[in-house]
């Protein structure tokens, strides 16, 4: 087979078929993660201290281990304590919630990234509201706004605009990450690549072709953050996106 | 749901878990691998870095973009497909380009790659630190340094860049921290990592989650004991009134 | 070299940037022992002129002899050598701030000059007691006052023996109460006979020293002449104007 026909029918295919899974993988994976990150940095920032409390040892534990040691934790260790649980509790006529921890390839990939990202993100959302002015806050409420007009108004504007670059870079990091999923199984593009490489034995070709369809994911995230962090820019030497 | 305490003690818990403590030990050593994986991908990055960054401030128009190719190339692709790439991809084509030329087979080991793969990508990396640093330098000891008769390389090596690698100690624990978990990502190649040795004993043993317990333990431990280090690094070589004003994050958001 | 040649010349030096004329056909020349003082308003193109001296900012046109060398002629290698001969003094210091004052004395008598650790550092210590300031050599930048800072660049200059000085408002960024000890040893340099070439405001120390005003206005020489030049009153010339004007916002 020539090298056109193997890219044709063969690479370009099965990585397209990769980009696809991937894009499953990381749309759902980054939007949770910045839900959930906007929870724990709230809760973080704000919320009583026990809670601080455990929510910061969720983040050191998430952000000081490896991705894939969570990963293969949540795909290959669940199940045996899915075993265990089954043991205890269907003997007492339990209904079997031991199940839901027997988890897709693919929904172990998506819990790991999210749970990962959220811890990273939680850090930048926490950065923003903590460097938030309480004066700005009193001033818009000795204006006449309300409490929730006044979050709404002055405080979640400031926010977004001082976690933007920070959660931006975060999603463009997990879109990279997300080539880990190779380790729990998911034929994501890095899967995709490795399965033709291996069966035609041309490891350069499709691995340099998995790292372009990064390289373009990776270009045009960062494009698009560019472009919202210059709408939303505030002009000045002391812009909000300073820190 | 516990076991009552007789049982924690009968013979058959007390053999099992002496079991696990010598194949933990085993994941532990790993711990050894580990630390040599980063120290020589952050050297490397060191290396390929601090000319980067300097290439990206003072160099001419075609360095900067030659620069700019090479970050934008490392920042853009995993770390597992590049050590694939090289590990796969390169390693496969220098054996057989060897064995045709010398006769001799050459075999180029999971490890290479790896400290390859994290040392070139942590290079893109270390160049952003470092090009923080120097463009937070006030310019005027760049140009004194030239009134005095320096050439811009001897300027940019003892003037420039003492000072910009003495800013980035913080931000350098942050690429520790980022390194040392991907670097995790090497047991795919089988590179006898942390992470190798327990995917090992878990599939010999098919327990998971105590060693992966115990892997996430030892990252968590080595990332603490670094930058703990480099902490200490950076209050040892602290001089007054360089860089106190300047924080590591803002100049990587890499992690 | 003849009694005839002067150790400085800058020969019709024109500097352009982004189509703005920032020099605009600037000559003078320096003799042995000369000091020489620039003035003028902001923004008139001193700073430019003494960083074209060296060629830190190349001219885009004209050139400039140093004891009748011509620094164009030069190629880049050896206009290191050049700006060596000439030592340079600035307005906000520049000394490196991850070296201590023995160090900043030191550092390029050891990688310009290739000298033995041990004998730059003597010599660097040597020029910090002739500015006065043996006693603070193990300061780092930042635990220096202004003043000190600025002697410590006087003796990081002088330590590679240069031909000429520049000095480039050496005083502006100082305190007022700084300003005295920074003057003094530009005073005695200047008695003991070093050629230098002063862009200031300090008037007064002008008047004084000088045996050459030169008035710079919108990027050319528009006066020389000996210092009685600012004494002219209003009325007289531009620079006289000038120091006029400059005496009614400082009061002297």
């Amino acid at each position: 087979m020539d090298t056109w026909e193997f890219y044709r029918h063969i690479l370009i295919p099965a990585v397209n078929k990769g980009l696809i899974i991937s894009i499953q993988l990381i749309l759902p994976s980054a939007a949770l993660g910045v839900i959930l990150g906007l929870l724990v940095g709230a809760g973080r920032a704000v919320g009583p201290g026990w809670l601080a409390k455990i929510l910061n040892a969720y983040v050191s534990v998430f952000r000081g281990t490896p991705l894939v040691v969570q990963l293969v934790m949540w795909f290959y260790g669940l199940p045996g304590l899915a075993l265990k649980l089954e043991a205890v509790l269907k003997p007492c006529g339990f209904p079997p919630v031991w199940e839901w921890l027997l988890l897709s390839p693919y929904a172990a990939a998506v819990l790991g990234f999210t749970l990962c990202s959220a811890a990273y993100q939680s850090e930048y959302i926490r950065g923003a509201v903590l460097s938030i002015k309480k004066g700005q806050f009193l001033a818009a409420r000795s204006l006449g706004f309300s409490n929730s007009q006044a979050f709404w108004a002055i405080t979640a504007p400031v926010a977004v605009r001082r976690a933007l670059p920070g959660c931006g870079n975060e999603i463009i990091y997990l879109i990279k990450y997300s080539s880990l999923a190779l380790v729990v199984t998911v034929s994501e593009i890095t899967g995709q690549a490795r399965n033709v490489a291996s069966l035609y034995f041309r490891h350069l070709e499709c691995y340099l072709l998995a790292a372009l369809y990064y390289l373009a994911m990776v270009t045009v995230a960062t494009l698009i953050l560019h472009w919202l962090e210059k709408k939303l820019a505030v002009p000045g030497p002391e812009g909000l996106n300073r820190d | 749901m516990t076991p009552p305490a007789a049982s924690l003690l009968s013979p058959e818990t007390l053999a099992s878990l002496s079991e696990f403590l010598q194949s933990a030990l085993f994941v532990a050593q790993g711990c050894g691998y580990t630390v040599a994986l980063i120290l020589l991908a952050m050297s490397i990055g060191l290396a390929v870095g601090l000319p980067l960054s300097a290439f990206q401030v003072y160099g001419p128009k075609w360095t900067r973009r030659l620069a700019g190719l090479y970050i934008w190339f490392f920042r853009g692709i995993p770390i597992l497909v590049l050590m694939f790439m090289i590990y796969f991809g390169f390693f496969n084509i220098i054996e057989s380009v060897c064995l045709k030329w010398s006769g001799k087979p050459l075999t180029l080991s999971p490890f290479l790659a790896s400290v390859l793969a994290l040392g070139l990508a942590s290079g893109a990396y270390q160049s952003q630190i470092f090009k923080g640093a120097i463009l937070s330098l006030p310019s005027g000891q760049f140009r004194a340094a030239l009134a005095m008769g320096f050439s811009r390389t001897s300027a940019i090596v003892s003037i420039v860049l003492p000072q910009a690698m003495r800013i980035s100690i913080p931000a350098w624990s942050n690429e520790y921290s980022i390194l040392l978990k991907d670097s995790a990502v090497a047991y795919v190649l089988g590179t006898m990592e942390i992470m190798a040795r327990t995917r090992f004993m878990t599939s010999l043993t098919f327990t998971h989650t105590p060693y992966y317990l115990l892997a996430g333990l030892l990252y968590y431990l080595l990332t603490w004991l670094g930058v703990k280090m480099l902490n200490r690094l950076d209050k040892m070589t602290r001089i007054p009134g360089l860089g106190h004003d300047l924080k590591a994050e803002d100049h990587l958001q890499a992690d | 070299m003849t009694s005839t040649t002067p150790l400085l010349e800058v020969s019709r030096i024109s500097r352009i940037i982004d189509g703005k004329t920032i020099l605009d056909d600037v000559s003078l020349s320096l003799n042995k022992g000369d000091l020489k003082v620039v003035i003028g308003p902001s923004g008139g193109g001193k700073s430019t002129l003494l960083q074209c001296i060296n060629f830190l900012q190349v001219p885009n046109s004209g050139d400039v002899f140093l004891a009748g060398q011509s620094a164009r002629a030069m190629g880049r290698r050896n206009i290191c050598g050049f700006r060596q001969k000439i030592g340079m003094i600035f307005q906000d210091f520049n000394l490196f701030d991850h070296l201590n004052a023995l160090d900043n004395v030191a550092v390029a008598l050891r990688k310009v000059k290739g000298e033995k650790k041990v004998q730059a550092r003597k010599r660097a210590m040597s020029e910090l007691e002739r500015v006065g300031l043996a006693d603070k050599f193990h300061l780092y930048p930042s635990q220096l006052s202004g003043g000190q800072k600025q002697r410590v660049s006087l003796a990081r200059a002088l330590a590679m023996d240069p031909m000429v000085m520049l000095l480039d408002e050496p005083t502006s960024a100082l305190d007022p109460e700084l300003i005295g000890e920074v003057l003094n040893v530009i005073a005695q340099l200047s008695l003991s006979g070093m050629t230098m070439l002063m862009v200031t405001h300090q008037i007064g120390f002008a008047r004084h020293l000088t045996t050459e005003i030169i008035f710079m206005e919108e990027g050319r020489v528009v006066e020389t002449g000996p210092p009685e030049l600012l004494e002219a009153g209003p009325g007289g010339g531009r620079a006289a104007d000038f120091c006029a004007k400059l005496a009614e916002v400082t009061g002297r």
